[in-house]
């Protein structure tokens, strides 16, 4: 069960990962000890709502509130315990060093500023750049997420943007400081499919060439399994299978087997499709560790 | 297929649709010229990426929207600006979001009774019964209200909300979208019985092609507010469609390839 440390690749190591909630009724176990790590790779977490996906990604830049509770053996990203790190570490982790993409820029962007301002201040706060550098800067990052006229967009406010271009502009922001871990929550799930390729060919490139680990937090199975390298399928808070990311069509559990077969495809019409029959058992048998 | 009886009247019919959102500079041609039939007991689906729409056509077609202008019919009959209750004894609309489509205070019974004492129905409470019966939810869901409820049972209790009318028509504005993929795989299965069992017909609208290849006889591309392309189900498998914007989002539909995704062009 226990690794005996970090992979030397691990960019992000966890072991037995919990975020409880408690709450009037008792308490809620929304992650349920899982232990993973995140290489410079694009891992996918795949569940349905209420898996645990979201929370995971969140438990990471201590990000849950109480009457939200995280605790874990061991989280530790390239040195640093994050589970000791104070609120002033952690500022300094978050954005420049481990970065997070949420699932709808309407909640995720200030309303009462520009999105050029956003993106610029996003770099300012990281580097030392001047107004003139951000400011080009910023431009480039626009223009790197395939927003056409990124001049015009840069000084438009959040509300004058489409849903899509709102999405892409959060992605400029995470993007522009550079962070060794991109953690991207549904982030192409509010996109349509053509601009989704071309927002998961940015994040392709980032993991190739630029060596950045990304952890893609989605619910659709085809997208991840032809995307990532690796998949964590997660239901309930726990970890009930991993595996490559391309064996996906391959994999063992009857959760995972059940959603792919629920799947409706072009090519493969048929009468009925097979819904999911849920177990009791997969809540309570031992998750897995989908370490390096 | 019902679309291949010859003589057979069309049970909806859009021609030249046009409907312009605001005025002088600032308006917004959301649909363009749009026209296409749809044959009684045949599921349409109208597919396209946000904005192309595919909505909005919906929504004249149901008189959620009275702006717009050309042909619509209903049963060879032209449907006007102002809908009145016998149409909507014949055409019901199921909404995306089940939750936003629900009244939070008020209970299943209650949502789902209020159409049938709009239309002056009897027997509402056996109407009741059987609707919760035909959605796959039975009795114990009567008296619940929508936060006690899952995403797919709110979907369910809007559909069944339909069905109180007996219906012939349903509009179905992306029923799934906002559900996980094994509860969408219920509801879709469910869409397709109710069909079958009430010999209803459907127009779907998604922006999922899969959805739409699972569900529909023929379909329509939407793009920046016109059709670009209709065709049926069996040809869209085939890989026959002609316009580049229908390959590509065939393409985009089967997953990410980082070559596709260097191709992808700009349609607007």
């Amino acid at each position: 069960m226990t690794p005996p440390a970090s992979h030397p690749e691990a960019l992000l190591t966890m072991e037995d990962l919990w975020v409880r909630f408690h709450t009037r009724t008792g308490i809620v176990e929304a992650v349920r000890g899982i232990g993973l790590s995140v290489g410079r790779e694009k891992l996918g977490i795949v569940g349905e709502s209420g898996s645990g996906k979201t929370m995971t990604g969140r438990a990471i830049l201590q990000l849950i509130r109480p009457p939200g509770e995280i605790t874990a053996r061991r989280m530790d990203f390239q040195g640093i315990d994050l589970l000791a790190a104070d609120e002033r570490q952690m500022r300094q982790i978050r954005g420049e060093r481990i970065s997070m993409v949420m699932q709808d820029p309407k909640f995720s962007l200030n309303p009462v500023m520009t999105v050029g301002r956003q993106i610029e201040e996003a770099y300012r706060t990281h580097t030392k750049a001047g107004g003139r550098e951000a400011r080009e800067k910023s431009l480039e990052m626009l223009d790197a997420v395939k927003i056409r006229d990124p001049r015009r967009v840069y000084d438009l406010y959040p509300h004058e943007v489409s849903g899509g271009m709102g999405q892409r502009i959060m992605i400029a922001m995470m993007l522009i400081p550079d962070p060794e871990l991109l953690i991207a929550d549904e982030p192409t799930s509010a996109l349509d499919v053509t601009v989704q390729m071309q927002v998961l060919a940015i994040l392709d490139d980032l993991v190739s060439q630029r060596g950045m680990g990304l952890m893609f937090i989605s619910h659709d199975l085809n997208l991840v399994a032809s995307f990532c390298d690796r998949v964590v399928i997660m239901y309930a808070g726990r970890i009930v299978e991993t595996c490559r990311a391309d064996r996906l069509e391959e994999a063992q559990h009857p959760y995972t087997r059940g959603l792919l077969a629920s799947l409706p495809e072009v090519d493969r019409p048929v009468a009925t499709l097979p819904t999911l029959n849920r177990q009791d058992s997969w809540r309570e048998e031992p998750g897995v560790d989908a370490f390096l | 297929m019902p679309s291949s009886e010859p003589g057979a009247a069309p049970l909806i019919e859009v021609e030249s649709l046009d409907v312009v959102f605001g005025y002088g500079a600032q308006a917004v041609h959301a649909v363009r010229d749009v026209s296409f039939q749809v044959m009684a007991g045949e599921t349409y689906g109208l597919v396209g990426e946000s904005g192309s729409g595919k909505s909005t056509v919906l929504r004249a077609l149901s008189g959620l929207n009275p702006d717009w202008s050309g042909n619509l019919r209903l049963g060879g009959r032209a449907l006007g600006r102002e809908r009145d209750r016998a149409f909507y004894k014949r055409v019901q609309m199921v909404f995306q979001d089940p939750y936003g489509s629900l009244h939070p205070r008020h209970t299943v019974d209650r949502a789902l009774g209020e159409p049938a004492r709009i239309h002056g129905l009897d027997r509402v409470d056996r109407r009741i019964e059987q609707v919760l019966l035909d959605v796959g939810l039975g009795p114990a869901f009567r008296f619940r209200y929508p936060h006690q409820l899952s995403g797919g049972q709110r979907q369910r209790v809007a559909v069944a909300r339909c069905l109180m009318l007996e219906p012939e028509v349903l509009l179905l504005d992306e029923p799934t979208s906002a559900l996980d993929v094994s509860v969408q795989a219920e509801i879709l299965n469910l869409l397709g019985r109710l069909r079958r069992e009430h010999g209803l017909t459907y127009i779907l609208v998604s922006h999922n092609l899969a959805v739409i290849a699972q569900m529909c006889d023929r379909l329509a591309v939407m793009n920046a507010g016109r059709v670009v392309e209709e065709m049926s189900v069996a040809q869209l498998r085939a890989a026959e469609p002609t316009q580049p914007y229908t390959r590509q989002l065939l393409t985009a539909s089967r997953g990410y390839d980082r070559a596709a995704a260097e191709a992808m062009e700009s349609f607007d």
